[in-house]
């Protein structure tokens, strides 16, 4: 009881409205943030026999089936590119984007015992999978990585855009985190329609085929789903093709309403969360 | 301390809940049917005006069916240092008012100001992962109440040393026992360095054990000056740690003050629970055409009826009746009970006036004196009994007629001292100790000498 110097004063009185994010606040819980990536980190594998080593196993995986059933049986067009190496480019963002935008818009049901017992900006929950995530993304970089010294591809100046498209594929299931996570604890029939909307996402960005197999005069809707610019944006960096820049415009238009919108979402449902669980 | 700066100030504060998710039931298969095809619709608007209070007027008391008010116009201030309890019965708004205050829902109306780092436990281990080991949960559940990294770094083996589970302390948490993870829980909370701790009924869970464990910090919390809310249904404790209590009943304050009256009033407020009891009417009156109970009352060595009970001071319970018919001779007696419904005695009534003889017509009033001393803290139950012996008939019998609570406010004089934890047993007697101190050892034979 000695430093008396800068008291905290907290009012607590009835929110209304919309509500901007509170950063200082956000500061002031950055532990607490890294403590629940980490904890996201430590129990995604947890009592697995082969631990970290999934994060590569099913990414490959889901490339093999894909390379069969889309490059070998249905013989998509994928403008001259090794079916393999054309789906595995997009697949490992594609898979960041599926795994962390359904635990993100799960994560305030998953939370919910924590919510009733104790505050801390509520953010912390849709967030955090966003960046513990990255950490599987990372490791399944590896078989990318592989995979491209097998075709003998080799690098191009395009790589030095691939952080820009990162940061746009995190962009995506933040967004939709917000909006999801705030509206299912509100009607939990998100939990019901998340299997079919990743579905949907997955067919509608082009994942097992290319985005140039979309007529011309499409494009410019097609272009409005920030998915398309993201997985382009990897093939494109990735294989050295030159940067779909009329793809990536739209979608990033699109993502960051949606985020600046799921955001203030988010804050308003804030303050009844734990009255409507 | 000494400064009287008021840490905390709620003015007004009102929570409204909607609890009307009601579903009607419907008896025909064709309702049943076109209420499915049209939930959808009815289902959306519910759940969507979960949260919406605009409608309600938070100043008239219209009790429509479907709002409840949690709390209505709460206003206290608590001083830097004060350590109060929050008293009252299930879903009178205690713990509704804790989750105001630590700001997990915002009130409806109100306000409140909080100085100071504030912390609440409201459950010991909020956050704890199954999967991760313990010393990871610690950072955790750590940073979950608030505490920087650097803080748990350097109380991390205190910690670790409080909680005795040093040795599983890499072992996942799902093998841990209850009561480990319990310990470990409550170690992570007892490190917390805040201005402001509130403080749910924490401590009912654990064993005794760890509920000593738990009092005993709470009682450090409150030395080193720091300010306690405490909510709590153990009217021992609260008396004990609190000097003063807030008693909420329906959502509104009704007592705030010194916690023997605010506790006594408590009880008071509970039938069940109630010092005195007195039938009006001789229909209604217990027993039969010989004898009738009118009343039943447990009075302090002032003559006043009380519920709170002074561990110091003797009680008197005193059974008032009447004799309907002559030539009876009347056994006059009690059980004392306590919550556990443990029988702590029995006793009959020996005036030797009235030692088998016949008792006249007329009201009776006899008084027993359970002396200071002797009952042990908590809440105890009277139930008085009337028999004659002249046949062997057991005319009346009220079970938990009268209630009193016995509360020790430790001011050093009773038996248990200026020690605050749990005392165990159901009497409480105050004994004769000697201690001397010898110098060095002697024979048994000088040691009797010098008594």
């Amino acid at each position: 009881m000695s430093n008396k110097g800068n008291v905290a004063l907290t009012i607590i009185k009835p929110r209304s409205g919309w509500q901007v994010i509170d950063f200082k606040e956000l500061r002031e819980y950055r532990d607490l943030f890294f403590s629940f990536v980490w904890r996201d980190v430590k129990v995604m594998y947890a009592q697995t026999i082969l631990g970290l080593s999934w994060a590569i196993l099913q990414p490959a995986i889901h490339i093999v089936i894909f390379t069969i059933i889309f490059g070998k049986v249905a013989k998509i067009g994928t403008d001259g590119i090794p079916y393999v190496l054309f789906s595995s480019v997009a697949i490992i963002p594609w898979n960041y984007i599926a795994q962390s935008m359904t635990q993100s818009s799960h994560s305030l049901i998953s939370g919910q015992n924590m919510l009733g017992k104790i505050y801390f900006p509520r953010l912390v929950f849709p967030i955090a999978p966003i960046l513990s995530k990255l950490v599987n993304f990372g490791i399944s970089l590896l078989i990318v990585s592989g995979i491209m010294i097998y075709y003998r591809v080799s690098p191009t100046v395009n790589l030095l855009y691939l952080p820009v498209f990162i940061v746009m594929m995190m962009l995506v299931p933040a967004a939709v985190g917000l909006w999801l996570s705030s509206l299912a604890i509100r009607f939990r029939d998100v939990q019901h329609i998340m299997p079919f909307f990743i579905q949907l996402l997955m067919y509608t960005a082009p994942i097992i085929y290319s985005a140039s197999t979309i007529p011309e005069h499409y494009r410019i809707f097609y272009s409005l789903n920030p998915l398309v610019g993201v997985i382009e944006g990897f093939r494109a960096c990735m294989l050295g093709m030159p940067i779909p820049w009329h793809y990536v415009w739209p979608g990033t238009v699109v993502g960051v309403l949606l985020l600046f919108t799921g955001a203030l979402y988010f804050r308003r449902m804030e303050s009844i969360i734990v009255d409507v669980i | 301390m000494g400064n009287e700066s008021k840490v905390i100030k709620v003015e007004n504060i009102s929570k409204c809940y909607r609890i009307g998710l009601k579903d009607n039931m419907h008896d025909t298969l064709v309702k049943t049917v076109f209420k499915a095809l049209k939930s959808p619709l009815d289902n959306y608007r519910r759940y969507r005006s979960l949260y919406k209070f605009d409608d309600i007027n938070p100043d008239s008391d219209d009790m429509r069916s479907d709002v409840i008010w949690a709390l209505k116009d709460i206003s206290f201030e608590v001083n830097a240092g004060e350590v109060v309890g929050i008293i009252g019965l299930n879903g009178s708004g205690k713990s509704t008012l804790l989750k105001i205050l630590s700001k997990i829902t915002d009130p409806t109306n109100g306000r409140a100001e909080i100085v100071g780092k504030l912390s609440s436990l409201l459950e010991v281990g909020t956050g704890f992962h199954s999967e991760l080991t313990g010393r990871e949960n610690i950072y955790l559940n750590g940073a979950i109440l608030g505490m920087k990294k650097k803080e748990i770094d350097r109380k991390f083996d205190e910690i670790i040393d409080f909680s005795g589970v040093e040795k599983f302390i890499d072992t996942p948490v799902k093998r841990y026992s209850s009561g480990m993870r319990v310990r470990l829980a409550f170690a992570v909370a007892a490190h917390l360095e805040p201005d402001l701790v509130l403080i749910d009924e924490v401590l009912a869970v654990g064993d005794i054990q760890f509920q000593k464990k738990c009092l005993n910090k709470m009682q450090d919390i409150g030395q080193q000056g720091r300010t306690v809310l405490f909510v709590s249904h153990n009217m021992q404790a609260v008396t004990r740690l609190c000097p003063r209590t807030i008693l909420l009943n329906n959502g509104r304050l009704v007592e705030d003050g010194p916690s023997n009256n605010v506790v006594s009033a408590y009880m008071g407020a509970d039938k069940s629970t109630r010092a005195i009891r007195e039938w009006d009417d001789l229909a209604d009156a217990p027993g039969d055409e010989a004898v009738k109970l009118w009343a039943v009352r447990i009075r302090t060595e002032d003559g006043l009826v009380s519920e709170a009970m002074d561990i110091r001071k003797p009680v008197y319970v005193e059974l008032e009746y009447e004799v309907l018919q002559p030539n009876y001779i009347f056994l006059v007696y009690y059980h004392l009970m306590n919550s556990d419904g443990l029988e702590l005695f029995e006793t009959i009534e020996n005036d030797s006036s009235w030692m088998d003889r016949p008792r006249p017509v007329g009201r009776y009033v006899s008084t027993s004196c359970i002396p200071g001393n002797l009952l042990s803290e908590g809440i105890l139950y009277v139930s008085p009994a009337i028999r004659t012996l002249n046949p062997e008939i057991r005319r009346l019998r009220v079970n938990d007629a009268v209630a009193f609570h016995v509360v020790d406010s430790v001011d050093g004089d009773s038996a248990r001292g200026s020690y605050m934890s749990n005392l165990g047993g159901v009497v409480r007697p105050l004994l004769k100790w000697e201690t001397h101190f010898t110098e060095q050892m002697k024979t048994q034979s000088q040691k009797f000498l010098k008594r």
